[in-house]
């Protein structure tokens, strides 16, 4: 987890010279590369591309990316790649055990924190009325906590089905954005591999896989690895919080409340691209803190991002 | 209520289960949409300044409802994030300096 740049940076100029020689795979990519609209090649497109090719025998790059001693913009789309160029696709990403194992790792901590709320959840649950079965039943299968944390407290007898349905839809339709944001490194994965990583696709473990596709790991499966340490803490703690009931405090007393909070801000750090974000950050801001005036439920998340890929979109010229 | 903690009514798990798939829909939406239609390039700009806008528009209003102790270990976190690059680091510093703002504001 602890990276230290100037290595990493170093290391990875030393892998790009070994693998521009290596034209296997980048015969295979000039081809997609039509498929894909080029922007702006990136200085770092070669090196970024030669941390894919060794993430499966090295674990201590896994987080760390070749851009982090630049300001450049590491745009996530392709480089136009003529054939002639033998630089490979930065953006193949692999799908292996190794990037499972990393996401799970990586996030562990995280996962510990959402642990405090899935204890908080299955207290709730079982206050509601929710056997431990039907708690853990649903921690498994919906996966979403703040959406589970409503529906817990709109549940009465008989149980407002469609009140709980509708909030549960809006509470998680930010997902749908989430889960978009991920088609620049997931374009040429399987769509069983996409689809089944979404599952267990939650807010905390989504933060860490942009952070991990973004610094060019390659790690296909970090969201599926990841995922799974969150559901394992999530669907546990619910249990225990249900079986306790009202046993445990307030998770704020530990300040995991504040966890979340501290993986976007983290995570806010890393994605700053200078001023090419300025604009887009400054609509979302504004647009979420309005939104989350006047709108009810989470739909400002939807909103700010929506609203500033909008303007960047109307921005847009070349 | 509880009567038993195995116990798993019909009812219940019916409501659940249909949570889970509107649940499922939501996350698979977004990309489903992306895979399926060719974007244009105007358009995968404005995807590409989604992670960031998200992250923002999650993050806004939670510090806006939050306090000094909150406003005080995001700025720690900021700082540990900037300095060392470490996301552990930032977040054990965030966690415990919000306890400790929260102990001492």
């Amino acid at each position: 987890m602890d990276r230290n740049p100037e290595t990493d940076v170093y290391s990875t100029e030393e892998r790009s010279d070994r693998e521009t020689t290596d034209a296997t795979d980048t015969t295979a990519r000039a081809d997609e590369s039509e498929t894909v609209p080029g922007t702006e090649p990136t200085a770092e497109s070669g090196s970024a591309a030669a941390e894919l090719e060794y993430g499966y025998d090295s674990d201590t790059d896994a987080n760390s990316g070749p851009e982090s001693d630049s300001d450049s913009n590491p745009s996530p789309v392709s480089t136009a790649d003529t054939g002639q160029n033998p630089t490979p696709d930065p953006e193949t990403v692999t799908f292996g055990w190794e990037g499972v194992r990393t996401g799970f790792l990586t996030c562990l901590p995280v996962a510990l924190g959402v642990g405090g709320y899935g204890i908080a959840f299955g207290v709730l649950a079982s206050q509601a009325g929710l056997s431990v079965a039907e708690a853990a039943l649903m921690s498994a299968t919906v996966v979403a906590g703040a959406s589970q944390i409503v529906a817990i407290e709109l549940w009465a007898d008989p149980i407002p089905i469609a009140a709980v349905l509708v909030t549960t839809f809006a509470i998680n339709l930010r997902y749908s954005l989430m889960g978009a944001a991920l088609q620049p490194w997931f374009k040429h994965l399987s769509p069983a591999k996409v689809y089944g990583s979404l599952f267990v696709m939650a807010d905390e473990n989504w933060a860490l896989t942009m952070r991990n596709l973004r610094s060019g790991a390659g790690y296909g499966a970090f969201l599926l690895g990841s995922g799974f340490a969150v559901w394992l803490f999530w669907v546990g703690a619910t249990v225990i919080g249900a079986v306790a009931g009202g046993v445990v405090g307030d998770p704020t007393e530990y300040g995991f409340d504040f966890i979340l909070a501290a993986v976007f801000l983290a995570l806010a750090a890393e994605l700053w691209e200078g001023k090419s974000s300025l604009v887009p950050w400054t609509v979302a801001l504004a647009v979420a803190i309005v939104a989350a005036e006047l709108v009810p439920g989470r739909w400002y998340i939807l909103l700010g991002g929506l609203a500033a890929a909008a303007v960047e979109v109307i921005r847009y010229d070349q | 209520m509880i009567s038993d903690a195995l116990s798993l009514d019909p009812l219940v798990v019916g409501v659940v289960l249909a949570m889970a798939a509107v649940t499922v829909l939501t996350k698979v939406g977004g990309i489903w949409i992306v895979r399926r239609f060719e974007l244009s390039e105007r358009l995968e700009a404005g995807l590409n300044v989604l992670p960031g806008a998200i992250v923002i528009a999650v993050l806004g209003p939670e510090l806006v409802n939050g306090g000094p102790a909150e406003w005080g270990a995001a700025v720690v976190v900021l700082v540990v994030m900037w300095r060392t690059e470490s996301i552990l680091l930032a977040l054990c510093a965030g966690v415990l300096s919000v306890v400790g703002f929260r102990a001492l504001l």
